[in-house]
């Protein structure tokens, strides 16, 4: 709009062009991480196209500008960050806990400093002599300051900055000692920064850590379970998506037992275990705790998508058909119920959107699970591509794409501004670090990390808001005020 | 159901309806094993008293939200000032993403960095592979005209030796024999944000101004120092400069950086201090640091060249600005012009006009060592009372210099002055010892809502508050700004305090 910009290049000619920019050395690892989603192999009628041959978790290439995160990140900013009555030590240099406070928007319900602790940044703040010496020591201080200060706190967890690993603390061995001292959960979590290739890593970390600390050294739950208990696991509560879900779970007459991380208690996570089923939202950071605790303690688990109005309905039927004919009957009239709502809202947006072109680059599950909620609205999804997922995700990612889309795994920042350039999309979805440059050029931009400050995002609620913000996005005024009329062309 | 399509609810609003009231309290009682009400209210009553504050303040290991945050985003930002110029950040790439968020964040504007991405092998093996294979695809890719190298904690604690480095990368041809690669060690674990500013400051200079021949002349360099403001600050310090007819070069300059124009292009490298000024500015005959606290290794450096020196600390209103304009004026000889007097009186007519409304307030001032001390100074000479200054990365070097500042007038008597203390403590401190307001950054949003003490935010980072970096704090005009919002702040409280209809609204004044 802004710029004057040639027709849309194809996908196949961009990601040559991207290529071309590199030394061949990068270019060669990087060819493997673009292509363009083909038709579905003969006989796979079920998915519409193909997106898997795309390499994903590998080594970053040095030099350029990954959009990822590290282990430390996954652990601490996504999975235990948002566990609320516990409180979490960023152990290590004071930079990590810093850039991580407060910014994922994980709402919680509670007295902040007296029994919730999620918008605090605790730190071992490590000097020069600490990495000499090592800092169980002070770690071991630490537990019983934040004991003696935060005596409602129900846990402590210990997320590893990079130096931990390196300067061979046993911190598990503080864990051990300091649990008998306390007399509360105490969880060390080995998400060093340099463990993995992005924070997908800390994530499985984070995930083994409540399997070992909390499942298998924690306390006995003596919570009594019920046969409509679930639970919603990788669901982080960004701007109350939780909350929004929960509403829909509970309408059809189940409990939520525990939410997973988002206002989560340690309780919650205790009892976990005694529930019927998981319903797993963010399939990448969380289902491997999904797939231990149905080995160990039969609790089976689906993936549900509460994105969008099509996909709300698909996964309330699925969720109720694990149940019997009540929930079933209920989930139909919730459906029902909330049908009015989904006509208005379409009615009122999807006229400013249909046609529109959308590019998405996030991580976690975004990348495919917001596709139909924008179908909904009746736009399209030109590009997509995660910072973090593995070749499961990119299975996954097929059922909702189309054919011809461009898909990009790790994008560097270079390759995302120039297919972006390319393909000129109406709207760009995704993180902070991209929001200012594309925006400059004068492509509306949505942040799908933290919904720009908006949100819930997810059910109905949820919908409303994810509609009216893709509408405020793309149409607001300030896109058509770029040039200066003196300069604009005849 | 509370949504609809006529008046769609956000987060703001849609959370208070009764539906979603029930279910957190359904949630509360069923499932969360939360502690009771009273209990709550007993501890929270408790975290407020001189106990607690006792206890608090005797932590000898914990950090809690901490006014300060690690070397290499101050490396960042120093590097970002310079023309063309890319960061390389050798370590782990998490960090990165951090840097490139948080500035983002504060001046909602692209920032680049880029990262060697070191994992495992890396930790094992040293990050030399990392660094040839990265300065060439940094190279290559983003063509700057020069690449920046720090470190993260992680590259420092395995040791990596950058200009051995650098030189091993250039000698296999990741980028040409003559192309600028300055670095800068800048472990987390060493100072904070300031030292990093300082190292690669000094990183910078080092490169191109090591073994040159000097022939001085009668320029000067400016470093204006780690500072969230810098955008308007350095502009307005460029006027200034300019009404007085100054030869000068600023040694870092990010006002264009972090304030490029939405024209439908993206600038990755916008404005920045031109490399061949910087290779000049060795000629200079003196360099002036706006921020003492931020340029001690530079300005050091700039001594073994051959420069004079001089530092200030943050030139913020009156006196800081008078000594802004003096110590240039020594420096170089050139004379404050009469239009800066003149906006000098404006200043103080303004301070004059709204001394009944300023004095005798007290406040509590938070933030790097620079801004607290230029902060409280600025806020005596408009009669106000600093009760507290705290800055997590200040030195006892810092708290002296500020008790002298303190003692220097009757509206520092007893002010208590808290180096290397966190924002946990001073929540503590003003519980038991409240003032009327709060200066900081954003993350003094807590402490207020907490003891209900308004929040000032004139520091580095502003998230929750758009474009406050877009006007000068610096120099005179910048004394307006902070005043304007001092005011605003202490207006709005008095309104809101007789702003109940038929109840307290006695004193609800329309002039003032």
């Amino acid at each position: 709009m802004a710029k004057d910009i040639p027709d849309p290049i194809a996908p196949e000619k961009l990601i040559e062009e991207v290529l071309s920019a590199y030394p061949a050395k990068a270019q060669k690892k990087r060819a493997k991480h673009l292509n363009v989603a083909a038709p579905a192999p003969e006989g796979e009628t079920e998915i519409a196209s193909k997106c898997d041959t795309v390499k994903s978790n590998i080594k970053s290439v040095p030099g350029v500008m990954t959009i990822r995160g590290c282990a430390y990140a996954g652990s601490k900013g996504v999975v235990w960050g948002p566990v609320k009555d516990m409180v979490h030590i960023s152990h290590g240099p004071v930079g990590c806990g810093h850039y991580s406070w407060s910014q994922r928007r994980n709402y919680y319900t509670g007295t902040t400093g007296v029994d919730s602790f999620v918008t605090f940044q605790f730190t071992t703040d490590f000097q020069e002599k600490d990495i000499v010496f090592g800092g169980d020591k002070k770690l071991e201080k630490t537990i019983d300051e934040i004991n003696a200060l935060f005596p409602l706190s129900k846990g402590i967890t210990v997320q590893s900055e990079c130096p931990i690993g390196l300067i061979g603390d046993d911190i598990e061995a503080v864990a051990r000692k300091k649990k008998k001292d306390v007399n509360k959960t105490i969880v060390p979590v080995r998400c060093e920064g340099f463990r993995g290739v992005s924070q997908s890593l800390g994530h499985h970390i984070a995930n083994d850590a409540i399997r070992d600390w909390v499942f298998n050294g924690g306390e006995e739950s003596s919570y009594e379970p019920g046969p409509y208990d679930v639970n919603i696991i990788g669901d982080y509560n960004i701007g109350g998506d939780a909350w929004a879900s929960r509403m829909l779970l509970e309408e059809i007459g189940l409990n939520v037992v525990g939410s997973w991380s988002g206002d989560a208690t340690l309780a919650e996570i205790e009892n976990a275990p005694k529930a019927r089923l998981n319903l797993i939202h963010c399939y990448r950071s969380m289902n491997y705790i999904c797939r231990y605790m149905e080995e160990n303690y039969g609790v089976g688990w689906m993936e549900y998508n509460f994105f969008g109005p099509s996909q709300i309905a698909a996964s309330l039927r699925a969720i109720a058909a694990k149940f019997d004919k009540t929930v079933q009957d209920k989930a139909e009239e919730v459906i029902a119920k909330y049908q009015p709502l989904v006509d208005a809202v379409l009615a009122k947006y999807k006229p400013r959107l249909e046609g529109k072109k959308v590019m998405l680059y996030v991580g976690g599950l975004r990348p495919r699970h917001v596709v139909d909620a924008y179908h909904d609205l009746g736009m399209e999804i030109c590009g997509t591509g995660y910072e973090f997922a593995h070749g499961d995700d990119y299975k996954r990612t097929g059922e909702y794409i189309k054919e011809g889309t461009l898909i990009y795994d790790d994008v560097t920042g270079y390759e995302l501004e120039k297919f972006i350039e390319g393909m000129r999309p109406d709207l760009v979805g995704s993180g902070i670090k991209e929001k200012y440059p594309v925006q400059k050029m004068g492509i509306p931009f949505r942040q799908m990390h933290s919904w720009d400050y908006s949100g819930p995002y997810h059910g109905y609620d949820g919908f409303a808001i994810f509609a009216r913000d893709m509408d405020l996005a793309i149409n607001n005024p300030v896109w058509g005020l770029f040039d200066a009329p003196w300069k604009k062309s005849a | 159901m509370p949504q609809s399509a006529d008046k769609v609810l956000d987060h703001n609003k849609l959370f208070h309806e009764p539906e979603y009231k029930e279910m957190f309290k359904n949630k509360r009682a069923t499932f969360e094993n939360a502690p009771t009400a009273p209990q709550v209210t007993e501890i929270l009553d408790w975290t407020k008293s001189w106990d607690y504050r006792e206890k608090n303040l005797a932590r000898e290991a914990l950090v809690i939200n901490p006014a300060k945050a690690c070397q290499p985003l101050g490396a960042v930002f120093a590097a970002a000032g310079y023309e063309g110029t890319m960061s390389f950040v050798h370590g782990s790439q998490g960090c990165v993403a951090y840097y490139r968020s948080h500035l983002s964040r504060h001046f909602k504007e692209p920032a680049s960095a880029v990262s060697s991405s070191m994992t495992e092998d890396a930790a094992v093996f040293g990050g030399l592979v990392n660094m040839v294979d990265g300065l060439a695809n940094t190279y290559a890719l983003y063509q700057p005209k020069m690449i920046a190298v720090s470190t993260t904690c992680m590259a420092e604690v395995i040791g990596d030796d950058l200009n051995s480095f650098i030189i091993q990368a250039k000698e296999k041809g990741s980028v040409p024999e003559e192309f600028d690669v300055p670095f800068a060690h800048t472990p987390a674990f060493v100072g904070s944000h300031v030292d990093g500013y300082d190292n690669m400051q000094k990183g910078i200079l080092t490169h191109f101004w090591k073994g040159a021949e000097r022939s001085e002349t009668d320029s000067i360099n400016i470093i204006p120092g780690f500072d969230g403001f810098a955008v308007a600050n350095i502009r307005e310090m460029n006027r200034m400069l300019g009404e007085m007819g100054v030869d000068y070069t600023v040694l870092c300059d990010v006002s264009d950086v972090y304030d490029t124009p939405s024209d439908g292009n993206f600038q990755m490298y916008a404005g920045g201090t031109k490399l061949d000024d910087v290779k000049a500015a060795v000629n200079a005959k003196a360099t002036l640091s706006l921020q003492e606290y931020c340029t001690k290794r530079t300005l050091e450096f700039c001594e073994e060249v051959g420069q004079k020196t001089a530092a200030l600390h943050y030139p913020m209103g009156v006196a800081g600005t008078d000594e802004f304009l003096m110590t240039v004026s020594e420096l170089t000889g050139k004379e404050v012009p009469a239009s800066l007097t003149l906006e000098r009186g404006r200043l103080v007519d303004a301070m004059a006009d709204s001394q009944a409304y300023l004095h005798g307030k007290t406040y509590a001032i938070y933030g790097d060592p620079d801004f607290v001390y230029a902060m409280a100074k600025f806020v005596m000479e408009t009669g106000g009372e600093p009760t507290h200054c705290l800055a997590t990365n200040g030195s006892k070097a810092w708290a002296k210099k500020m008790q002298a500042l303190l003692d220097s007038s009757p509206f520092g008597k007893g002010c208590q002055v808290w180096a290397g203390k966190d924002l946990w403590h001073l929540r503590s401190i003003l519980a038991t010892e409240p003032a009327d307001l709060l200066i900081g950054n954003s993350y003094g949003k807590y402490i207020e809502r907490d003891l209900n003490i308004p929040l000032i935010r004139l520091t580095f980072p502003i998230f929750d508050r758009h474009h406050h970096h877009r006007f000068p704090t610096f120099g005179y005009q910048g004394g307006l700004t902070v005043l304007v919002k001092i005011l605003d702040t202490i207006f709005d409280k008095l309104d809101t305090n007789t702003g109940t209809l038929g109840e307290t609204d006695i004193s609800f004044d329309l002039t003032r």
